[in-house]
């Protein structure tokens, strides 16, 4: 067949298939029938594309097919998500149910984080000026004055408005160190463990110093109360990272690249846990923790609650959701 | 494919048995969508920090959120609510897509964007990006390749070529499949070569038509081809 009788007979159904796809594309919902007729001229199209390629019509042709069908694709295939469902079902259940799954990265990375510091901590509590072999004295000095009892205000520390100053900043910062945590884990976990043991020491020096300087019920107070979600997302997101990292490292029955891709795909969602967990945090650090109008015991108190709500979260939360041979789920 | 390797578009096989063509985005075109987004990005911070000012501490806080958000989110906003295209994406023409032609999800843009952590470590701008793309076919950087996506060129809408010329010549019977695609494809792009360039390339089937002017005959030959109106 000439390619002019081709257009002649068939362009009537190309061209009605390019106008509900403007209109797809346009998120204007297509009505029932409308839908039918598009899955069905998209699959007309396509076989005129693949008509005019082996008839070696011009490239006009065929690439206007063959654009057509592309967008017909992604307007075909495009995921219709109901995030609301999804995020609950995910926050109740999956999340948990998914660092219990991944629970040998999580231990891991606990190890990482608490180790060092606790070896750190005690080498401080022994040898109080090796804090100086972490902390340059500027920092050392900031830090004392921070949590010097002296300089606490009675009541709320500071007013409303620093309190948001403070939870801006323990988003961007707290956050973005988290990603980076995630996405050094690429290189062969290398990334990952560098950001672990880094932040441990720097933990365990700090901790170690404010004992060794008096100052712990300040220190301590302040950050008992945010660490069960800032410190188990720190722990978390190395996880995922090294879930990334360990696929490269050993990727068992599948190439690299596809055991890659199959961990990053996993990895990503622990992410979303800790993004969530660190948003959390950050409140609970500008508005809770910040707060001196609570006596010390009463701050001990509710911050051990915390850590019991995030170690009862990730210990039991979506049990009875979790079957041997659960579909995986995608987000 | 019959195209062989000179080009670097890459077929991806439907369910309904069709080949998308897609043509991957190179490393030139992606600096140049970089280098906007880029200028966005700073402009929206300056006139935020701007206006955030009036509102003392509390805009300091604020400002932050939005710096983080803007650092993290917004590709992954454009390229999963926005047609896959942030704004320096769309003004270069490229698109991301997944590597089966389908638009991106949530997770897979978020962790292409995440990873650009690595994609430009250490402090040398995305060298790491650079090399991983130049070594596979579809120019995919390393949060690209654990995402399983890749940047394509949105196709534009092309104008309908037409072959100018009237009349119609017959075609030699030994001309195979390919050679008269040559035909119809040298017609329609005609309108876009010199005259001198034109003459250039029809001349390399004088051998063969031996006729007074080969780039009407080969037009009207075109026409045949097609089966163009008389």
């Amino acid at each position: 067949m000439k390619q002019q009788q081709f257009e002649n007979l068939y362009a009537e159904r190309w061209n009605r298939f390019e106008v509900l796809l403007q209109e797809a594309e346009l998120s204007r919902p297509l009505n029932p029938l409308e839908l039918k007729e598009f899955a069905q001229l998209y699959r007309k199209v396509c076989h005129f594309h693949s008509l005019a390629k082996e008839r070696r019509y011009s490239s006009y042709m065929v690439d206007k097919l063959g654009e057509l069908i592309v967008r017909g694709h992604q307007q075909l295939y495009k995921r219709k998500t109901d995030y609301r469902q999804k995020m609950i079902q995910f926050f109740l259940a999956d999340f948990p149910c998914l660092v219990r799954k991944e629970a040998r990265f999580f231990w891991v990375a606990t190890a990482l984080f608490y180790v060092p510091a606790l070896i750190y901590f005690i080498v401080v509590l022994l040898k109080p000026e090796l804090v100086y072999g972490f902390l340059d004295p500027m920092t050392v000095i900031q830090l004392e004055s921070m949590y010097n009892p002296e300089n606490r205000l009675v009541g709320e520390a500071r007013e409303a408005a620093t309190n948001w100053h403070m939870f801006g900043f323990y988003i961007r910062n707290n956050i973005s160190v988290a990603f980076n945590c995630f996405a050094s884990g690429f290189v062969w976990c290398l990334g990952s463990i560098f950001f672990l043991v880094f932040n441990s020491l720097l933990l365990g020096s700090v901790s170690g110093h404010m004992v060794n300087v008096d100052y712990s019920e300040t220190f301590f107070t302040f950050v008992i109360g945010h660490g069960s979600f800032e410190l188990t997302a720190i722990v978390l997101s190395g996880a995922a990272g090294l879930k990334m990292g360990y696929a490269l490292i050993a990727p068992g029955n599948y190439s690299r690249l596809e055991a890659l891709k199959r961990a990053a795909s996993i990895a990503i969602k622990l992410m979303f846990g800790v993004i969530a967990m660190l948003v959390i945090a950050a409140f609970i650090e500008a508005f809770w923790s910040s707060n001196n109008l609570f006596l010390a015991w009463q701050k001990y108190l509710v911050g051990a609650v915390l850590w019991a709500v995030v170690f009862i979260y990730l210990a039991f939360a979506g049990k009875q959701a979790e079957l041997p041979d659960k579909t995986e789920f995608n987000p | 494919m019959t195209t062989g390797i000179t080009d670097t578009r890459v077929y991806v096989e439907t369910p309904e048995g069709a080949d998308l063509p897609m043509d991957p985005a190179g490393v030139g075109v992606r600096i140049a969508a970089y280098l906007i987004d880029f200028l966005i990005r700073v402009g929206v911070v300056v006139l935020l920090s701007m206006v955030l000012a009036y509102a003392d501490k509390l805009g300091e806080g604020l400002l932050l959120i939005c710096y983080f958000l803007i650092d993290w989110f917004y590709p992954v906003y454009f390229e999963v609510w926005r047609g896959g295209a942030t704004p320096g994406k769309k003004a270069m023409g490229i698109l991301v897509v997944n590597v089966d032609g389908s638009p991106v999800s949530f997770s897979s843009s978020l962790i292409r964007n995440l990873l650009r952590f690595v994609d430009s470590f250490p402090v040398i701008f995305y060298v790491p990006a650079l090399v991983c793309c130049l070594c596979n076919k579809r120019f995919q950087r390393l949060g690209d390749l654990a995402a399983a996506t890749m940047v394509i060129y949105a196709q534009a809408q092309q104008a309908r070529p037409h072959i100018s010329e009237p009349g119609k010549a017959s075609v030699p019977t030994d001309f195979n499949l390919e050679e008269q695609r040559a035909l119809i494809a040298f017609a329609e792009r005609s309108e876009n070569l010199s005259p001198d360039r034109q003459k250039e390339l029809a001349d390399v089937l004088m051998p063969v038509l031996k006729v007074k002017d080969p780039i009407k005959t080969i037009k009207q030959m075109a026409n045949t081809l097609v089966g163009g109106r008389e």
